[in-house]
């Protein structure tokens, strides 16, 4: 009998040596004249077990981890290849507390399938709901996804059956659907995982979004740090078109979608939209003014679509099990889930997708298991570099977009970022500062000249040079920032600066820094 | 040559070769900079009128995207390319310590290039390995959970 034996082709598994695990268990395989099959599968999303390696057994995979080439001999000699016990053994996977506690209706494949393989995506539900979506009105699809109740999941939640009822709505002799795949923000890497792992989910979600918008051409704006998830969304298209899941008439049925991938170039400010759609016409990512919105007036003067990776992905689900079964998930006006990622310094960091309403605190605690370090936790950072610092005293809030907003905070892309007590919180603040100074693409002048001024003021106010008149500069400065900038880069910009001040003053106070040190 | 198309067998240069495998279109001047990147190394002044005359825009346009985006060099950069997470999951877990010690290890500071031309050290905004950080990127393939004696080890790795 051969046996399976799934390792990770997940950067952040490679990242940590899973190429060199995968060579080390076939050579070991080969001089023990086993005939073992070495699958590469995506990542179950627990970073701290990576790299996460799997066994097929007749009672279900058991998972080895972390594994390092070193261990591979030591493997075999306790037989893990039949699913024996070693140090580094967890047992059964599908039992692991961490994964059976989630739910993943987006990740419900993620460690399961070989990411390129168009039949495991179909053996585990895959275009179920394209093939649904094949046999729909337009408008009826655009009815499914507006009850479902789905946010864009990129920061903003704004409704996402209501931007493509405008787009659907709207005339044109050529629309587009735009990914927006310039995950930025730090602390996430969802979108990576998606792209990386599941690609043909997301070829899927956006082949909806087209039937349903009118739109036969689809560009995936992938940021250049992502190397692979480039290559792998690359390569995942043009076995969609093979298998006539993407591209001219679509399993016989007449609907045509196309699909291109664009890279970034090291922008972060092409993660806002409008700045996206320039640097996808080829130009400089310069913010556009609003109105007109891309629904509108989007990709080369047309209507357009636009999405995170996440809002496409949640989409075949909504489409095969129904709009219903995904506003059952959540609370309030957020439903679905929400893939929160935890990261930073965490224990046991990784993908937790959970509904809305969560707790911050579980996420951390129960999920997260505390500090890496194992010192006390002092500050998280949600929704990245533009979303608020929060002291540990206040983590008992619920993930939900209107509830932490409510707190001050935002949900973002859900990147979860701790600290532990050696953060210096006057130190990020000034950094919030220096990288909008760095990422900002320069139209708006808050944003511009506001933040090279925010980062000097913060070094004043360190430094101990006239610290309550400066005080008071920074916050007429972030008052500006967030009321007159142009998009959210400078407009909430002052989010973890003054979250930063009004938790931590002790931080930014010259005596007690003095103190400190 | 003989496996390219008698298209790119007419482009004088390398850029125009470039320009023609996206048929010349404005829109794909981002990927069209980066494969002139890619196989010169940097993107030399000199390619930007070439660019701009075979996409039909002006030299201000191309040289004005071609200084925009970070990931572009005008100048020759050195032999590897070393890029350091200095994004704030990665200040949590120590990127602020690993600069300091790269740059003192290298003998140079962020955006320099070693005086044998080697190794070129740049700031990157997160690598998405966030929940394995610190992280950083060598000649484009991430390296997680990163510490001095894994910098040092992966420098001498380097030819």
């Amino acid at each position: 009998m051969i046996i399976t034996i799934h390792v990770p082709c997940d950067s952040a598994a490679k990242a940590v040596g899973a190429d060199d695990v995968a060579e080390a268990i076939a050579a070991e395989a080969a001089k023990r004249n086993l005939s073992l099959w070495v699958s590469r599968n995506s990542s179950r999303g627990m970073f701290w077990l990576e790299t996460f390696v799997e066994v097929e057994t007749p009672q279900g995979r058991i998972g080895y981890g972390p594994v390092e080439p070193g261990n591979v001999t030591s493997l075999f000699e306790a037989g893990f290849h039949e699913g024996k016990s070693h140090k580094l053994c967890h047992g059964l996977v599908e039992n692991l507390p961490w994964l059976k506690n989630q739910e993943r209706l987006t990740f419900a494949r993620a460690g399961v399938t070989d990411p390129l393989s168009i039949s495991d995506y179909v053996s585990h539900g895959g275009f179920e709901g394209l093939t649904k979506a094949l046999k729909l009105q337009s408008a009826e699809i655009v009815t499914e996804v507006t009850n479902s109740g789905l946010r864009g999941r990129g920061g903003a939640a704004f409704p996402t059956g209501i931007k493509w009822k405008t787009v659907h709505d709207t005339k044109a002799d050529q629309k587009y659907i735009c990914c927006n795949a310039d995950e930025g923000d730090s602390g996430t890497f969802a979108d990576r995982m998606v792209m990386e792992g599941d690609p043909f989910m997301l070829i899927e979600g956006m082949t909806i979004a087209g039937l349903a918008a009118g739109a036969t051409m689809g560009y995936i704006y992938i940021r250049s740090e992502y190397p692979d998830a480039i290559t792998t969304m690359e390569d995942a298209i043009a076995i969609a078109i093979s298998a006539n899941w993407l591209g001219l008439d679509i399993q016989s049925t007449d609907k045509s979608f196309h699909l291109g991938v664009r890279r970034g170039a090291g922008a972060y400010i092409c993660g806002e939209e409008t700045a996206m759609l320039e640097s996808l016409e080829g130009k400089r990512g310069m913010v556009r003014a609003k109105p007109p919105i891309p629904a509108l007036i989007g990709l080369f003067g047309k209507p357009t679509i636009i999405n995170n990776v996440l809002s496409f992905a949640a989409i075949p689900y909504i489409l095969a099990k129904g709009g219903a079964a995904y506003k059952n998930y959540g609370m309030g006006r957020s439903r679905g889930t929400l893939p929160f990622q935890l990261a930073g310094n965490i224990k046991q960091g990784g993908l937790v997708e959970k509904a809305f309403g969560i707790t911050l605190k579980d996420l951390i605690n129960e999920f997260g298991g505390g500090t890496f370090t194992g010192r006390p936790l002092r500050a998280v950072q949600v929704g990245g570099p533009l979303g608020s610092y929060i002291p540990a005293a206040k983590l008992d809030v619920a993930m939900d977009y209107e509830t932490l907003a409510a707190a001050g905070a935002m949900v973002g892309h859900g990147g979860i970022i701790v600290f532990d007590d050696t953060v210096d919180m006057a130190q990020q603040a000034r950094f919030a500062m220096e990288f909008c100074a760095i990422e900002s693409c320069g139209k708006c002048t808050p944003c511009r000249i506001g933040s090279t001024r925010g980062a000097e003021t913060i070094d004043k106010i360190v430094a101990g040079e006239n610290v309550s008149a400066n005080l008071t500069l920074l916050e007429d400065l972030c008052q500006t920032m967030t009321d007159g900038s142009l998009c959210a880069m400078g407009g909430l910009t002052p989010m973890p600066v003054m979250s930063a001040l009004k938790h931590f003053p002790e931080d930014f106070s010259p005596a007690k820094r003095m103190a400190a040190e | 040559m003989s496996g390219k198309t008698t298209l790119l067998a007419f482009a004088k240069s390398p850029a125009e070769a470039v320009c023609a495998a996206y048929d010349n279109r404005p829109d794909a001047l981002l990927e069209i900079l980066h494969d002139v990147q890619a196989e010169i190394g940097h993107v030399p002044e000199n390619t930007l009128p070439v660019i701009a005359k075979a996409l039909n825009l002006s030299r201000a346009e191309v040289y004005g995207v071609a200084t925009f985006y970070h990931d572009f060099h005008l100048k020759p950069a050195g032999k590897h390319h070393i890029k350091l997470c200095r994004a704030e999951a990665c200040q949590s877990m120590g990127a602020r310590e690993l600069q300091a010690m790269a740059e003192k290890f290298l003998s140079i500071r962020m955006g320099g290039t070693t005086v044998d031309n080697r190794i070129t050290l740049e700031a990157t905004y997160c690598l998405g390995l966030c929940a394995s950080a610190p992280a950083i990127m060598v000649n484009g393939r991430p390296v997680a959970r990163v510490d001095a004696a894994k910098f040092e080890k992966l420098v001498g790795e380097l030819a």
